[in-house]
């Protein structure tokens, strides 16, 4: 099979769209009569609204309504119909329920006039009363309140104790014991969460939502709202970033949805960058590390120990303490995730959640291990390297780790690095360099997708997913096109409306091998019909040929062996009497006894001002090992933006929140710092050769989160190296290496 | 943002005319950081006089060699104009450390100069603040205190102006030149930013009314020594933790004249005069800027979130002044 | 604390009619003072090629050119513009032929979402015009004010340079 489109680095096949402005995000449809929302945000952590006066705001000429639970229409009675398909356990949030107060900037009324303008305005004349209650938000002086999660769905619990770590670590000769906090961070996409929903004229909504799941939120606003399933389509086409925050339903789309339904009109709504701070994000995390090793550098005992933040109403978990075992064997092992409850929205997951922190943990205490030892920090991960996954005893699928520690090294230059700490300047400034490794999952979920094949040569693949920003157009429309060989531009991808063949949420990294195979499975059936077809030709070349013995190129059904004997896919479609073949096909994941994961090497150098503790990042060489890889164009992109985000987890980002209000008081994008142009520079990105005929029929893993892990690890161990100051603490602001 | 009604004004008398007989009128030239209030809800105006048209967009030499900067010229046309990098580099210096290109090509002279706060209390109408809401209590004092002062802050408000300009101007003690109900005057930069006291919701002297027409730059400039440097969170596109403006007079290997000037440390740039001194006369020694450093903070006090600035202000005055005392060969 | 100042107006303001001439097309159009040219843009003109990402003047993805130079949408009122020449994504390109910042844009694949793209692009094209930049670190600095979340710039970057390349600037 022509194998011409995979491994190519293909432009996006959106990037005209992007570009030009042409691309269309959910904020961006214009419709007659189109009403504006504006959402009224709480100021209080925790309470109840005592009363709700609209009457000065419904005054104005031009404002349409103020909803609240107040006035809002019947809703679902019964948890369990708020409940999305990435809802952790627990009472997920329901907006204008009821009177209470959860959370700082929960929304409490939608303003709903003629312009945005105006809406905006009214709602400061809406006067609302609270009762405020105690409220707790702070993590570190409540750890005494953590308790063992509920088990969420998709979520691995810790893995099960090895041998006893406890007493192998307090006999262990070299010990590391480090305890490291994180902060909250919030994903602050470059779009605000947006919705507009369209009232058609025979009543049904066309609701555009920025979401990681059309069906998902088509799913939520029916059981939530009491939508008919085809009362509703959900579409997204652009999604302007995400990284998790869209992967489920926000509440925008629930109010934009409500108060469409209940004026029998048009609406949109669009969050401020202020109220981006008002849901999900990324737990502020406790956690310990215990490092037990011999002279030598083997470990001996492994002791990971997280607490982290939930809300009131949710379990919110993430795989945090998981990763020790991908990477390192060793035989004596205990890890524990615990959860405090706050007055803080659920936190939700976010770009590698759980790996981002729990690896930058590992592989601080990891460098810390090295730096007790006297070793060289690869040689101390190759000594211990883990040939099979220690959580569960399974093999991988692949794990070409050693080659990423190998072809980074060698690129960076490691064999120069002087390991003695502040031994390396430039001028008055401090050099650092360090590594950490990095792994992540390669799932496979289940998903649909349809193939459409016309007798002029087009082909129209779809399914449900979406692409916010990772390139799921242009790869998809690869596979296609490889499957039954045509030009990419008489492929046609289409995704992000929930009426499309049934995808999984875009999330953990998964959507390139779930949709992709069914993309795949869907072209295979179209072929098989076209080679059935091609049967029918007189005289048929192919008459006695197997699926298996055909190829499809140039427009040719043909033999392997000889491609001479060939029919045109035209003329075996008008053999068998059709325009059009259209196939729907589902892939789903074997369960088969392996470890699915990608890898990673990360190094970096850093300087560090003296006087003034800057830390600027001068270079990073990372290796990934992700198994195929279908565009080296976009998906050195994936990761080099993951390491633009650890580089940012290292030294930048922080959502501060002030305990006495119980508010995030960054909520903007000039206090809570992600990096600019300026704060970048050297990014080199190397994919290892990893075939890997196991993980799922495509061979690829998932990159759009692998790029991050590790990251910060790798950082914080340069700035060690460079200034001989451990820090345990993200982000290393300034003032922490003053 | 609440409504208001809009005007324009051609000249200046016009407008200094109009917004003395409407009731909650302010100037609007740039609006970067006004309509970025206006949003919040922190500045609501009944009517906003669009100052743009007027004739306040020149940089003119003055006779004595000084520098005349209309109160319209954009922060983009005051740095890199040719006149202004020649003799008042550390004045160009100062502006491309502020804001981004954008930014700096809406943002006027004037504009600058009046902006106000950052303190995110400020902007924040759930938390009180004296600035926004006079009597409601500061916020900042025992919470998120990062960007705050350290010098001349009050019990009722430890806000940062937040200006880079400034705080050259300040070195180079500009003069402010004001229009009013009450004709014209002159406000030497050093008085127009206020400290906050009991009264933190008034930031400047300019009377009600008046309207900032020009910034005079005396003829000394320092093109020779002089150094800016702005220590932040990221490289670029954010508010100083802390800024200095450093500029030296040499006379045969000696320190003949001193400014320095700090940034993101108090409500307005910090100058002391007997710091400086400590200067005058001297060698251009690390030890001598370390003194110098000593005295400009030694009244320095910190909160929770910010007291590491006063070391780092320390630190970098004397990077400053060493890089303004090295030979310009800029 | 959601008082209106005393003598605030509590009527709504009165539109005005302005003309912009947006991406060489004359536009008469009647906004109230409260607009933005980002707003104007977005909601009055269907011009949503210019992204609003935080209305504040903090992330740059509403950049224009406005009379030739780069600035926040976001933060200037239609109002104010009247009589003003608007550059904005949709006017780049030539026809069917791009400008060459967009062609470098995706040959370098300098963006994800795509989101802040237009802002970039607006931004570089202001870059470019006013000469300033010639390194890279300078490219770096006078593009610091668009944040691209996807962590584009490396690619940014290189696209900008390839265009001022092949516009003879460097």
């Amino acid at each position: 099979m022509s194998t011409a489109h995979i491994g190519k680095p293909i432009s996006r096949v959106d990037g005209r769209a992007k570009v030009t402005g042409e691309a269309k995000y959910a904020a961006e449809y214009a419709t007659p009569g189109l009403a504006y929302g504006w959402v009224v945000s709480s100021p209080i952590a925790r309470g109840k609204i005592t009363s709700i006066d609209a009457s000065e705001a419904l005054k104005l000429p031009g404002v349409i309504q103020v909803i609240s639970h107040e006035n809002r229409p019947s809703l679902a009675w019964f948890d369990s119909s708020y409940r999305d398909q990435i809802a952790p356990p627990g009472s997920p949030f329901r907006p204008l329920y009821d009177a209470e107060v959860h959370f700082s900037a929960q929304p409490v009324a939608l303003v709903v006039a003629d312009s945005l303008e105006l809406a905006r305005f009214a709602s400061t004349l809406v006067r609302i009363e609270y009762e405020s209650r105690a409220h707790v938000t702070d993590l570190e002086s409540n750890l005494e309140a953590a308790y063992k999660p509920k088990e969420r769905e998709g979520i691995k619990p810790p893995p099960k104790p090895r041998g006893h770590a406890d007493r192998a670590f307090s006999r262990a000769p070299v010990q590391v014991d480090a305890e490291y906090m994180v902060p909250v961070e919030h994903h602050n996409p470059m779009e605000t969460f947006a919705t507009t929903v369209v009232r058609d004229e025979d009543g049904t909504f066309t609701i555009y939502d920025k979401t990681q799941g059309v069906q998902n939120v088509r799913d939520y606003l029916c059981n939530a709202i009491g939508f008919k399933p085809d009362e509703i389509r959900v579409v997204t086409a652009y999604v302007g970033g995400a990284f998790g925050s869209g992967l489920r339903p926000q509440y925008q789309v629930f109010l934009a949805a409500l108060a469409a339904r209940m004026l029998k009109r048009s609406v949109r709504v669009v969050l401020t960058r202020q109220q981006m701070f008002s849901f999900g994000h990324r737990p502020t995390t406790r956690q310990r590390v215990a490092l037990g090793a011999s002279p030598d550098g083997t470990l001996q005992a492994v002791i990971q120990e997280a607490t982290s933040e939930t809300s009131r109403y949710e379990d919110y978990s993430e795989e945090v303490v998981n990763w020790s075992g991908l990477l390192y064997r060793c035989d004596n092992a205990r890890f524990e995730h615990k959860v405090v409850q706050l007055d803080l929205p659920t936190p939700c997951d976010m770009r590698a959640p759980g790996a981002v922190w729990g690896v930058f943990a590992i592989e601080s205490a990891m460098d810390e291990l090295a730096v007790a030892l006297g070793t060289d920090p690869v040689e101390l991960r190759l000594k211990n390297y883990a040939e099979e996954d220690q959580n569960d005893g399974k093999p991988f699928t692949s794990k070409e780790l050693k080659e990423c520690y190998r072809q980074a090294s060698e690129r960076f230059g490691w064999q120069k690095r002087d390991p003695t700490s502040r031994s390396m300047r430039r001028g008055s400034t401090l050099i650092g360099w360090g590594m950490a490794g990095g792994a992540w999952e390669a799932l496979q979920q289940k998903a649909s997708a349809s193939a459409r094949l016309t007798v002029d040569g087009k082909l129209t693949v779809s399914s449900a997913t979406a692409d916010i920003g990772t390139g799921t157009y242009t790869v998809m429309s690869q596979i296609a096109a490889k499957m039954l060989g045509l030009p990419l531009r008489d492929v046609t991808f289409k995704l992000g409306d929930s009426s499309l063949p049934l995808s999984p949420v875009v999330g953990g990294s998964w959507t390139v091998a779930s949709v992709g195979s069914a993309i795949k499975a869907a072209c295979e059936a179209v072929g098989k019909t076209l080679l059935g077809l091609s049967r029918k030709v007189e005289g048929s070349p192919l008459a006695g040929a197997s699926f298996d013995q055909v190829e499809f190129a140039d427009g040719q059904i043909r033999l392997r062996e000889d491609p001479s004997r060939s029919v045109s896919m035209a003329e075996a479609m008008r053999a068998g009497g059709v325009d059009v073949i259209e196939e729907e096909a589902s892939a789903r994941p074997e369960s088969d006894g392996y470890s699915r994961h990608t890898h990673s090497a990360i190094f970096a150098e850093v300087e560090v001002d003296e006087d003034f503790g800057t830390v600027r990042v001068t270079r990073v060489v990372t290796a990934i090992a992700g198994g195929r890889v279908i565009n080296p164009k976009t998906a050195r992109s994936q990761v080099m933006g993951g390491i633009v985000w650890g580089i940012s987890s290292a030294l930048h980002e922080e959502s501060v929140l002030d305990h006495r209000f119980g508010r995030f008081i960054t909520h903007n994008l000039a206090d809570y710092h992600v990096p600019v142009n300026a704060d970048v520079d050297e990014v080199e990105v190397i994919f290892v050769d990893e075939r890997d005929d196991l993980v799922n029929p495509l061979g690829a893993k998932g990159l759009g989160e692998i790029g991050v892990v590790g990251v910060a690890a790798a950082i914080a161990n340069a700035v060690f190296h460079a200034t001989g100051r451990r820090i345990r603490e993200l982000p290393m602001t300034l003032d922490k290496l003053l | 943002m609440n409504p208001f009604t809009y005007s324009r004004a051609d000249d200046v008398a016009t407008a200094v005319r109009d917004i003395a007989s409407a009731g909650g009128a302010k100037f609007i030239a740039g609006g970067t950081n006004l309509l970025d209030l206006m949003k919040g809800n922190v500045e609501r105006p009944a009517r906003l006089i669009d100052i743009n048209r007027l004739a306040l967009r020149e940089i003119r030499r003055g006779p004595d060699g000084g520098l005349e900067i209309g109160a319209l010229v954009t922060n983009t046309d005051v740095a890199y104009n040719e006149e202004v990098e020649r003799s008042h580099p550390l004045l160009s210096r100062a502006i491309l450390a502020g804001a981004s290109a954008q930014l700096r090509n809406m943002a006027t002279t004037g504009g600058n100069i009046m902006q106000r706060t950052r303190c995110p209390y400020f902007y924040d109408s759930a938390t009180p603040c004296n600035k926004r809401e006079p009597g409601s209590g500061c916020s900042a004092i025992e919470g998120f205190n990062r960007y705050h002062a350290i010098l001349g802050h009050s019990e009722s408000c430890i806000a940062t102006h937040p200006s880079d300009m400034c705080v050259a101007l300040a070195a180079l003690e500009a003069i402010v030149s004001v229009t009013g109900p009450g004709g014209e005057r002159s406000i030497p930069i050093a008085e127009f930013h206020r400290l906050p006291g009991d009264s933190p919701h008034i930031d400047t002297a300019l009377g009600a009314g008046e309207l900032i027409t020009a910034v005079i730059l005396p003829a000394e400039g320092f093109p020779e020594h002089f150094a800016y440097l702005k220590i932040r969170d990221r490289t670029s596109y954010a508010f100083a933790l802390v800024s200095v403006a450093a500029a030296l007079r040499m006379e045969g290997g000696k320190i003949a004249e001193a400014r320095i000037a700090l940034g993101g440390v108090a409500q307005k740039p910090w100058r002391d005069p007997g710091a400086e001194a400590v200067l005058r006369g001297s060698e251009p020694t690390r030890d001598n800027f370390a003194n110098a450093a000593q005295a400009i903070l030694r009244d320095a006090r910190g909160f929770e979130h910010n007291a590491f600035k006063i070391e780092l202000a320390r630190r970098t005055v004397v990077r400053a002044l060493s890089e303004a005392a090295q030979e310009s060969a800029r | 604390m959601n008082d209106l100042a005393p003598g605030t107006a509590t009527s709504l303001p009165a539109e005005t009619s302005i003309a912009l001439t947006v991406n060489r097309v004359r536009r008469q159009m009647s906004v109230a003072p409260w607009t933005t040219l980002l707003d104007a843009l977005r909601e009055h003109l269907g011009l949503t090629g210019t992204k609003k990402g935080c209305d504040h003047g903090q992330c740059g993805a509403c950049t224009v050119l406005v009379d030739g130079r780069r600035i926040n949408s976001c933060l200037t009122l239609a109002v104010m513009r009247d009589g003003s020449e608007v550059t904005t994504i949709e006017g780049l390109a030539e026809g069917d032929a791009l400008h060459a910042l967009q062609e470098a844009f995706i040959e370098h694949d300098a963006f994800q979402c795509g989101y802040c793209t237009p802002g970039q692009i607006c931004s570089a094209a202001g870059l470019i015009r006013e000469g300033r930049a010639k390194t890279s670190d300078e490219i770096r600095e006078l593009m610091s004010g668009n944040i691209c979340r996807c962590g584009a710039y490396p690619n940014i970057v290189a696209a900008i340079q390839q265009s001022m390349a092949a516009e003879g600037v460097v």
